[in-house]
This record gives structure tokens, C-alpha cells and sequence, in this order.
């Protein structure tokens, strides 16, 4: 049996438990059980791809298996990874493990909570782990629809508003996805859905790719923060609960840079290379925007919405320069992004938890009454801008230094445009950390509360030692995404 | 000599073993751990220092080695970023500095900072601060420079807000990381497009290796007028000068004063603000050879900032502030001999042996002059000047090192300043005249201010004390002895044996007229000083201030630089680009989605009419039904 | 003459229905309406068998046919008018909307 099938499996044994669960002990203990588990999975996963490929396995992806669906429409269940899919399943076992402990306080309907939440990592997992075009969208929309129940009924604030534009948003970008994706079924002969095969025949005709590129970048940019339609996100997460918030923009607005560089480049080559300039300028956009808009919210959570509305226009940014450095960077930056965003939602969860406030107006001096929650703050706003030693660091530079690699004068004009988001991201980060952890408390409510406890300890130390690995030792896994990268990459340098 | 490898791995080991334990300790156990691991640190960096400068030359000069170098991140086929140890003349006299200040300072804050709240924190940061600056120094490739220099900013981040209760400690490290944080972008362009026609980050392949076939084609070309590789130097320089606080780049260094004294010492005397001088003469043989026009650029910016902070020294009444100018003004000084320098031979690289020289010294007599300062703070428990006065009498030790550092900076023989400050003088007079005249000006206003400190705190008039000043304990008192020694002997390493542009033996000779000149200069500015300070009152001073007081003012005020940029930041930045963009995507962007839902559901309220419930509504509905489709069929048909 | 004039007084007639179906307000009135529209048809039906089909007798016995179930029919309207009178208090149509969005 594939390994890569248990990602799907456990979540769905994880479900049917919770179902016929009694209490909240038993609760947690099979979303701590479940989630351990799918930790250790990605774990062995890893060492089992990092050993095939030593041991000489060139093939584009491993782990292949399929298993036919619905023959007449060529959908298979097909299963498969590659340094990318790996990278990707290890930041979201380790959100969905740092997800359960953030959330270890919830009171109100917990089961239906952690049923929705296992649904939504079902979804994300599944997403990663096939390459199937049709049972990829599937698994997107199985992580869609909790979203809205999710951020509708245990969010905060705006919710029901906030929880029905993110849906709909999303949604409507669903809908022209799918679209694009029988587009390109139909396009390439209708003779298979699978992606390695669609991209070896490289039969779309120029025409149809013309129409379905921008459909289909489209559809997975939305999710993936593209300026305009970026508008979901803030609200969306401002008003999500802690441990949603970390699953949503740590793995799921990874799916669309995903999407974007698995399905839409890689099939759609020539379309690509035509049209990218103008997403190009797009996300450069959205860099530059999201980190200005940044700097004037007052609210904890709306600060790093739009700080994750530039980080993830930088991935876009960098796949659409179309050569292997700046795409191995925008990987690096999916998975270094999701870790430190997921770290900032937990940590502002917890604050928020104990000040019933996140209005940095409000907030002032927590550094002396919850020094642990403060300095781990601290380290996760150095790490969002780009200090070395830090994972945040390695994929910017990368990132900056492929891009600029380009013979074109354009793309390095935009590569020096974007690389001046480093200092308005120090602007807003520091501005935020002076106001709310330094300075004198001068709330006399605020002296009263509580530092950490120890699960809320576990999920930020574990999320600071995945940040703080890759920034100080990322060899290993630059070298694995990048060898899995080139293939796509090579398919997009077309003269 | 791969012991070296221990010279970094130390203070990073110390900085996180401090950092997350420390707090289970006594402080004054950290203390103690962080000052014996940075004296071996010292005494590592010492032997280092003999062995290389002990070993034989290769054609007249000392090898570059390479004793420790590990690949760390790829970056496509060309380009990597490795993390090592590069020891040549300069990186190994940068150890012995930056060790041997660091460890000074961590003695010196055992005593200072007794009974302060977070002294463990405090060593943890001082250990983190020294493994970046150390780091930075013995870089193989400008990568690794980077990163260590994005390391060495978040170290004095950390340091300057370490009373992170007071707004305004808090409101300074904003500052200085955000003002060198702009610099490091122009460093990151730079590091860019030089990598872009290079396509190598090392060192050693830069400058004179397979590169240079690539670099010089890429001489040709240009971008907007200006040479490609004049762009990426240049760019370079902008880092270099955010770091050295170059003007206008400056404006962080004046209000890192807020950290604790001895950080002011360590890192914005010796160490980080050096590091601008360290990266232009590292990348010394890419300018001479490709963008000479930057290194005149240099000299002026060097020049103006020098003459600039020399000014506003003089009326600045906190004794740090004074100090700190004066440094931004002997960074200048650094940064002209670099630009002045024409050629990498004797004759036209004085200027490089020069810069390094005065960095050493300077280093040295500087971080003595603030450590002096913050014995006299912890004595009078002030800053500004009015408290102190007639100190002389009270604190012994603390008044000779100081008045040995003061006659250094003058540039008086036989302390180490006057040599240093000699060749770069003699450096300046060989590129024009006038370069020449200008910072021989500038050093008798630097004499000028520093007596003028030194009369106001140690003679003048003695100010009201709650308890009579005392002279510090030992802690405090050894490292200024230490350095002062130092700042004696010093002048006499014949440093040209060591470091020059070339890396050949060059005979440092004292040009007769250069010496006389400055001395003299130097002797009537402290003359001046004395007639104005040294009494009890001080009518000259005021007379002059009262006269013009329009300049007085301005320079008090630091020619309100401060307030451009607060007036850049705020109004500018922050109301004309963020407030609206902000706006623009909650009203305009978002609010289109919301004309969506709105239009949407008006659209569902009109069609939602239909169904009246009324049956007449239906039965015309039906009938214009069957005449359509009648009338379609009569017309088909 | 012949048929052109039946069908004419039936066109008539239906119209006539027709519009008093849509322009009265009052129940019975609109009952009467489509009685016409009913009575119409069933007069086509007679001519058309008359004068098409002379030797047939199917059209008349549609006609008859027809007559018995709007008999019942009219009196099943009748019966759920007056229920709804019960409920109303009125015999105008426009009143009668319960059944909307």
C-alpha cells in the first residue's frame, strides 16, 4: 500500500473517532494521537524520498501509484511526490500538530470544531499528495467548505461577514478553475487528467492555452493572495479562530503558489511565458502593497494579513521569473512563510486570549507580564523580516538572487522594486513589537495576566525550532526542492 | 590554524546558553562565564594574530588563507553562499579589535551594570553581538559580509533598546535598525548586480581569479550613464555608509546613545560603526580598478560628514552625544583616506594603510573615552555636562586615561592618534590641496571639542552632588587602564610591516610639514579651549553663543536633520503613500467585492418580485409566454 | 359565411375571457372570465365538427364533455372561493398573495 495514502487515511480515521467521541480528554487525545502521528509520517517520508533519490531514482516524481476512479472521464486517484509535495506535507503535519495544541483551550463545540479542522487538513493533504488534475481540485474544495463553517460560527469579530466573503471569493475562483481545468483536459485530447502525462504530451494548442492559462492562474492566485483579489484574506483571518487562521494562511494560500507552478506554468508553458508579465506586475504589486498597507492597521491580526499578502505575492513573484533559483526560492518561501505566519496567528491567539484586545493601541508593556509569549513574538517578527539565521532570510535571498539572474532588464527592475519590501517590513514589524510588548504596561487589567502554558509553549517552541532549522541548515532542503523544481523549469525555457 | 573556527563558535555558544538559561543563573555567574569566554576568544585572536603575522611572506606578502569554509545555501549553477573563515592582514587585525574592545567591555559591565535588571540578557546580547561582528570581519564571501552585517544590526537593535521601558530607548533601536536597514538594501542591490556580472560571491574569486575576465567585460557596459559595476559599488557604498553612519545616514548613531554605556563603547564607537570602513576596504580592489569615480564620491561624503559632526560636537551639551558625533566625525576621517587613495602601491594606497590605521587606533582610544564616560555617569548619575565639573579631584584614574584619550584624538605625539591621523592627513594632501586643508581644519575643531568636554567635566565649575563622586571599582577601572596603555604604545607599531593596500612592507616615514601642521593646529585648538573652559565661568562661551545664536542653535539642534526625517516618515511615508493605500483597499478593492454581494442581492430582491403570489401576475406572465413562442414558430416556419 | 364567422364570435370570446381574467379583481367575476374562455373553445370544437367533419360526432360529444367538467369544475372553484372568503373577508384577488416569495 502507498505510503502517501495514510496522509488521507489517518485524517479520515481521525474524523470517524472524533464522531463517536465523549468528552473533551478524548478529544484532544485523538487529535494529539492523530496529529504525532501524521508528523512522524512526513518525517519518514522525507528520509524515505531523501534515500530514493540518493539511491539514484531520477524519475519526476515517486511514490506513483493510481488507482482508476471514473475511467470514462480518465480520473484517477493517481498518487505522487516530489521535493516540492514533500516540502509541503512536512509544513502541514507540522501546522496541523502546532494547530491542535494552539487550540487546546477551546470550550465551545469542540468535537464539530476538530471534526471541521480534520476535514480542512483532509483536503490539504489530499491536495499534496495526488497529481491528478480533477482529485486535485477535489481536495481543494474538501479544504474550501469548512473554511465558512470554521470562521462562521467559533471566529471572532466580523464573522458571519467574513467567513461568507472568504467563501464566495474563493469559490467564485473555484469556478473558473474548473474551467481552466477542463480546458486543458479537453485541450490536451481528453485522453488523461493526470499532470505528468498532460505535460509530456505538451499538446495544447496555443490558442486554447491562451484562454486557459490566465483561467487557471487565476483560479489558484486568488487563493494564493493576487492583487486585487487579495481582499478575502484580511478579514478572512482577522476573523478566523487561532488554529484555522494557522491552517488557512499557512498551508492553504500555499495551495495556490502550488497550483500556480504544478498545474498552470507547467502545462501552459508557451501561455506563460506570453502572459506572465502581467501577473508579474501584479505581485510585484502585491508586495509592495500589502507591506505598505501593513504599516497603519491597528489591529494585530490585519497586520499580519497583509504581511502574508506580501509574503505570498513574493512566491508568485518568484515562480513567474521562471528560472530554477527563484523557484526554489518560492518554495523555500511557501514553507518558511507558513511556519512563521502560522507562529504569529498562535502566538497573537493566545494574547488575544488572555487581553481580549488585539488593537496595538491598547496593547502596551507585555514583554514584562508574559516575557516568554513576548520574546517568542519577537523572534517570530525578526524572522518575518528576513534576519539571517532565520528560514525567512534564506528564501527572500533566494528568491532576490534568481530573480535577478535574468537577461531581460525588466524583470531585474522589478526583482530591485521588490526587494524594497525588506525595509517597509521592518517598519511595520518593529513599529508593532515598540508599541504593544515594549514601553510601560498601561493597562492596570493587563498586570493580572498569566504567561503561556505548556501546550500553548509546545506549538510556538515547535514552530521557532522548524523556523530557526532551516534558517541555520538549509542545504538539504534546497537541494531537494531544487532538483525536483528543473523539470518544471525546463519545461517553461522555451525559446 | 583551524582553532580559529573557536573564535566564532565561542561567543555563539555563550550567546544561546546565556540566552536560554540565563535566567536560572545569579548574574553575576553569566557575567562571569561571558567575560572568560570572550577573554579566550581574545587570547585566541591574539595568537591567531602572531601566527599569520609571524609566518613567511609569499612574494612580499602575506598569503590569504582559508582554514575552515563549508557550503551553505546554492544558489544555481554559478552562485553559492558559503559560510567560512578568511584570515588576511585586515579580517586578522579586525579579530584582535573587536576581540580585545569586546572583552574590555565585558569586564568593564561587570561592574557597571551591577544590579541591573536583565545583566543576564545583557551578556547574552553582548556574546551574540561579538560572534556577528566577527563573523562580518572574517567573511569569505560578500554573502556571509551580509548576513553577519543583517546580524550585527539586530545585536545593536537589541542593545539600544535594552531598557526597553523607556520610549525613548525603544524609539532609538526603531530608528537605528530601520535607517540601516535602508542602507542594507542598497548593500543587497549592490551585492546583485555585482553577483549578476560576476557570478561569484567570494572574495578571493572577485578580485583577481576567474571573475575578473567577467567583471572587466562588464566594464563596458552601462545602465542610465553610470557603469554597471559603478552602480553595484556605489551601491555597496550606500550600506557601507548607513552602518558608518555617513551623512545623511547618520541620524541613528546620535540617539544609540540611549543604550547602556558600555554598548556605546563596543558598538558604536569600535566595532559596528566600523563595519562601513571594513566592507570599502575589503572590496577595496574592485573600486580602485572599476569605479574609482565612487571612491572620490567617498571622500567628499567622508569629507562633508566629517566637517558636519565636528560642528554639531561643539555645542552639544550630553557628554555622549558629544562622543558619538565625534565618532561619526573620525569615521569621516576613515572614509576620506579610503576615497583619497588612488592606486594600490605605496604611493597611491597610503590612504587604504591609513584608514586602517586610524580604525585601530581610534578603536582603541575611543572605546577608552566612553568607557571614561560611563565611570563619570555612574558617578554624577547624569549625562549632561552642567552636572559634572572640577571631577579631577574625586576620580583620579578615570581623569588621566581619559585626558591620555582626549590628547590622542587631538592628534598630539607621541599617542597612537597623532600617527594615524598623520598619514591620513598626508594621504589627503597628496590627492588636492584643499582635501588636504580641509580635514586639517577638521582635526582642530576635533581637538577644540574634545578639550572643551574635557575642561567641562574634569576643571570648570564643580556642580551640586547629592553624594560625592567617587572613583569606580576595579572592574571599571582595568579596562581603562588597559586601553590606555595601549592608546600610549600604540603609534609605534610600525603597521605599514603589516597592512597596506598591496600587502607589501611599506616604511610608515612622518612627513615633517604634515606633522608640524597638524600638531600645531591641534596645540592652538587646545589652547583655545582652555581659555574658554577651563575656569569656573566661561564668559567667552556664552558671549559667542548669545552672538550667534541663530548657529548656535541649529547646531545644538543638529541642523534638524531629525525632524526631515521625522517629517518624511510621518508625513510623507506614512499619511501620503500607507493611510491611502490602506484606505484604497479597504474602500475600493474590497468595496467592489461588496458592490458584487450588493448588486447581486438587489438583483435577487427585483427578480424576487416575480413571484407575487398573485394570480393575475401569473396568468400575464403565461400569456406574453405563448405569444413569443407562437410568434417564434410563425417566424421559423 | 361559414365557418370564418363562428370562429370570429369565439375569438371573441376568448378575448373577451382573457381579458376579464387579467382585469377583474373580483373572484367570481374572474370565474365568469374564464367560463367564457372554456365556452369559447367548446364553440370551435362544435363548428369545427360541423362544418369539417359533418359525417363525425366527435366534436360534439367533446363539446358535451367539456360542459360536464367545467360544470364541476366551476363548483369546486366555487367551494374554494368561499373557503377562502372564510379566511380573507374579501373577494378581491389581489388580497389573495399568502403564496408569494
Amino acid at each position: 500500500m502507498n505510503i502517501l495514502l495514510f496522509f488521507v487515511i489517518i485524517p479520515i480515521l481521525m474524523i470517524f473517532f472524533l464522531w463517536i467521541s465523549k468528552n473533551r480528554n478524548q478529544i484532544r487525545g485523538i487529535m494529539v494521537a492523530g496529529s504525532s502521528l501524521l508528523l512522524i509520517l512526513a518525517g519518514i517520508l522525507t528520509y524515505l524520498y531523501l534515500t530514493q533519490r540518493a539511491a539514484g531514482d531520477t524519475a519526476e516524481m515517486l511514490f506513483r501509484s493510481d488507482y482508476s476512479w471514473y475511467s470514462s472521464l480518465n480520473i484517477k486517484l493517481s498518487l505522487g511526490v516530489d521535493g516540492i509535495s514533500v516540502a509541503m506535507l512536512i509544513l502541514s503535519s507540522i501546522i496541523v500538530f502546532t494547530g491542535t495544541f494552539a487550540s487546546w483551550q477551546l470550550e465551545n463545540q469542540t468535537k464539530e470544531f476538530f471534526l471541521w479542522f480534520c476535514l480542512l487538513s483532509l483536503g490539504v493533504f489530499g491536495f499534496f499528495i495526488t497529481i491528478d488534475l480533477f482529485t486535485m481540485f477535489m481536495f481543494y474544495e474538501i479544504a474550501l467548505i469548512p473554511m465558512y463553517l470554521l470562521i462562521g460560527v467559533w471566529g471572532s469579530g466580523k464573522k458571519e461577514y467574513a467567513a461568507m466573503k472568504l467563501t464566495l471569493m474563493l469559490m467564485g475562483a473555484s469556478a473558473i478553475l474548473i474551467a481552466g481545468i477542463l480546458g486543458i483536459y479537453f485541450a490536451s485530447g481528453a485522453t488523461s487528467m493526470n499532470i505528468l502525462e498532460i505535460a509530456k504530451a505538451g499538446n495544447i494548442p496555443h490558442d486554447a492555452q491562451l484562454i486557459f492559462f490566465p483561467m487557471t492562474f487565476l483560479g489558484f492566485g486568488v487563493l494564493g493572495a493576487l492583487f486585487p483579489f487579495h481582499t478575502w484574506s484580511p478579514d478572512g483571518h482577522a476573523s478566523a479562530p487561532t488554529a484555522v487562521s494557522m491552517l488557512h494562511a499557512g498551508v492553504l494560500m500555499k495551495l495556490g503558489g502550488y497550483g500556480c507552478f504544478r498545474v498552470a506554468m507547467y502545462l501552459m508553458p508557451q501561455a506563460a511565458n506570453e502572459l506572465g508579465w502581467i501577473f508579474l506586475i501584479l505581485t510585484s504589486i502585491s508586495v509592495i502593497y500589502g507591506a505598505f498597507s501593513a504599516i497603519v492597521q491597528t489591529d494585530l491580526k490585519y497586520i499580519n494579513a497583509y504581511s502574508s499578502v506580501s509574503h505570498c505575492g513574493l512566491v508568485l513573484f518568484a515562480i513567474l521569473m521562471m528560472n530554477q533559483t527563484a523557484a526554489t526560492g518560492a518554495v523555500l518561501q511557501m514553507l518558511s512563510h507558513g511556519l512563521m505566519t502560522a507562529l504569529f496567528f498562535a502566538l497573537i491567539g493566545m494574547i488575544y486570549g488572555r487581553t481580549h484586545t488585539r488593537d496595538i493601541r491598547e496593547l502596551s508593556g507585555l514583554m514584562k507580564i508574559m516575557p516568554f509569549l513576548s520574546v517568542c513574538y519577537v523572534i517570530a517578527g525578526l524572522a518575518n523580516l528576513g534576519l539571517p539565521g532565520f528560514s525567512g532570510f534564506v528564501a527572500e535571498m533566494t528568491i532576490f538572487v534568481g530573480s535577478f539572474q535574468h537577461t531581460d532588464i525588466f524583470h531585474r527592475v522589478i526583482t530591485i522594486i521588490a526587494t524594497t519590501s525588506i525595509v517597509i517590513t521592518a517598519v511595520y514589524i518593529l513599529r508593532l513589537i515598540g508599541r504593544s510588548f515594549y514601553g510601560e504596561v498601561k493597562n492596570p487589567e493587563h498586570l493580572k495576566l498569566t504567561d503561556a502554558t505548556w501546550d500553548e509553549r509546545l506549538s510556538a517552541i515547535v514552530l521557532i525550532i522548524a523556523i530557526v532549522a532551516l534558517g541555520v541548515a538549509p542545504l538539504w532542503m534546497n537541494n531537494m526542492i531544487g532538483d525536483s523544481v528543473l523539470p518544471i523549469v525546463k519545461a517553461l525555457v522555451i525559446k | 590554524m583551524e582553532y580559529t573556527i573557536l573564535i566564532l563558535l565561542l561567543p555563539a555558544i555563550m550567546f544561546i546558553f546565556l540566552g536560554l538559561a540565563g535566567h536560572k543563573l545569579k548574574p553575576k555567574i553569566a557575567g562571569i562565564f561571558g567575560t572568560i569566554s570572550l577573554g579566550i576568544v581574545t587570547l585566541l585572536s591574539l595568537i591567531t594574530a602572531w601566527e599569520y603575522f609571524t609566518s613567511p611572506r609569499v612574494n612580499g606578502v602575506f598569503e590569504k588563507i582559508i582554514p575552515f569554509n563549508i557550503e551553505w545555501l546554492r544558489l544555481g549553477e554559478f552562485l553559492h553562499i558559503d559560510i567560512g573563515i578568511l584570515l588576511d592582514p585586515i579580517s586578522v587585525m579586525m579579530l584582535v579589535v573587536i576581540s580585545l574592545v569586546s572583552f574590555m567591555v565585558h569586564l568593564y559591565s561587570m561592574g557597571y551594570m551591577h544590579g541591573e535588571k536583565g545583566f543576564q540578557r545583557y551578556y547574552a546580547f553582548l556574546s551574540l553581538f561579538t560572534f556577528s561582528m566577527l563573523g562580518l570581519v572574517v567573511a569569505t564571501n560578500i554573502f556571509q559580509t551580509y548576513i553577519f552585517w543583517e546580524l550585527v544590526g539586530v545585536s545593536s537593535y537589541l542593545l539600544i533598546g535594552f531598557y526597553y521601558t523607556k520610549p525613548s530607548a525603544i524609539a532609538a533601536s526603531k530608528k537605528a535598525f530601520i535607517v540601516t536597514r535602508f542602507a542594507d538594501l542598497g548593500f543587497l542591490i549592490g551585492i546583485l548586480v555585482l553577483s549578476f556580472y560576476g557570478q561569484t560571491f567570494g572574495f578571493i574569486d572577485l578580485m583577481g581569479g576567474n571573475s575578473d575576465l567577467a567583471l572587466q567585460g562588464a566594464a563596458q557596459k552601462s545602465f542610465l550613464g553610470i557603469g554597471v559595476l559603478s552602480w553595484a559599488l556605489g551601491l555597496m557604498f550606500i550600506g557601507a555608509a548607513g552602518k558608518s553612519a555617513m551623512f545623511p545616514l547618520h541620524i541613528w548613531l546620535p540617539d544609540a546613545m540611549e543604550g547602556p554605556t558600555p554598548v556605546s563603547a563596543l558598538i558604536h564607537a569600535a566595532t559596528m560603526v566600523v563595519a562601513g570602513v571594513y566592507l570599502v576596504a575589503r572590496m577595496f580592489p574592485l573600486y580602485i580598478v572599476y569605479a574609482p569615480g565612487v571612491l572620490e564620491i567617498i571622500a567628499c561624503v567622508g569629507a562633508f560628514t566629517a566637517l558636519f559632526a565636528a560642528i554639531i560636537a561643539c555645542v552639544q551639551t550630553d557628554i555622549k552625544r558629544v562622543l558619538a558625533f565625534s565618532t561619526i566625525s573620525q569615521i569621516g576621517f576613515m572614509m576620506v583616506a579610503l576615497g583619497v587613495s588612488t592606486s594600490m602601491d605605496a604611493h597611491g594606497g597610503l590612504g587604504y594603510m591609513a584608514s586602517m590605521f586610524h580604525l585601530f587606533t581610534h578603536a582603541m582610544f575611543k572605546a577608552l573615552l566612553f568607557l571614561g564616560a560611563g565611570s563619570i555617569i555612574h558617578a554624577v548619575h547624569s549625562n549632561e555636562m552642567k552636572d559634572m565639573g572640577g571631577l579631577r579631584k574625586h576620580m583620579p584614574i578615570t581623569h588621566i586615561t581619559f585626558l591620555i584619550a582626549c590628547l590622542a584624538i587631538a592628534g598630539i605625539p607621541p599617542f597612537s592618534g597623532f600617527f594615524s591621523k598623520d598619514e591620513i592627513l598626508a594621504a589627503a594632501f597628496k590627492f588636492s590641496p584643499m582635501m588636504g586643508w580641509v580635514m586639517t581644519v577638521i582635526a582642530g575643531i576635533t581637538a577644540f571639542y574634545m578639550f572643551r568636554l574635557y575642561y567641562n567635566i574634569f576643571w570648570a565649575k564643580e556642580a551640586k552632588h547629592e553624594h560625592k563622586p567617587h572613583e569606580s571599582g576595579f572592574s571599571m577601572t582595568i579596562p581603562l587602564m588597559v586601553l590606555a596603555l595601549i592608546t600610549c604604545v600604540a603609534g609605534f607599531i610600525p603597521f605599514g610591516h603589516f597592512i597596506t593596500a598591496n600587502g607589501l612592507v611599506y616604511d610608515i616615514h612622518l612627513e615633517t610639514s604634515v606633522a608640524l601642521l597638524s600638531v600645531g593646529v591641534a596645540i592652538i585648538s587646545i589652547l583655545i579651549a582652555t581659555i574658554f573652559y577651563r575656569k569656573e565661568t566661561q564668559p567667552i562661551p556664552e558671549m559667542l553663543a548669545s552672538k550667534f545664536r541663530f548657529i548656535h542653535k541649529s547646531a545644538y539642534k543638529r541642523f534638524y536633520i531629525d525632524e526631515v526625517y521625522q517629517f518624511i516618515t510621518h508625513k510623507v511615508i506614512f499619511a501620503c503613500i500607507s493611510t491611502p493605500i490602506a484606505w484604497f483597499d479597504r474602500h475600493i478593492v474590497d468595496g467592489f467585492m461588496n458592490l458584487m454581494a450588493t448588486a447581486t442581492q438587489k438583483l435577487s430582491y427585483l427578480i424576487r418580485n416575480f413571484q407575487s403570489g398573485r394570480v393575475q401576475q401569473y396568468a400575464y406572465v403565461f400569456l406574453l409566454g405563448i405569444v413569443v413562442i407562437v410568434g417564434l414558430i410563425l417566424l421559423i416556419l | 359565411m361559414g365557418v370564418e364567422l363562428y370562429l370570429v364570435i369565439s375569438t371573441i370570446m376568448l378575448c373577451a375571457g382573457i381579458y376579464g381574467f387579467l382585469i377583474r379583481k373580483n373572484t367570481l367575476a374572474m370565474l365568469i372570465s374564464v367560463e367564457l374562455i372554456l365556452n369559447a373553445a367548446d364553440i370551435n370544437f362544435a363548428v369545427f365538427n360541423k362544418f369539417l367533419f359533418p359525417n363525425q360526432l366527435e366534436g360534439h360529444f367533446f363539446t358535451l364533455f367539456a360542459i360536464g367538467i367545467v360544470a364541476a369544475e366551476t363548483a369546486i372553484a366555487i367551494a374554494i372561493i368561499i373557503n377562502i372568503y372564510r379566511n380573507v373577508q374579501s373577494l378581491d384577488v389581489d388580497k389573495i398573495d399568502k403564496m408569494k416569495h
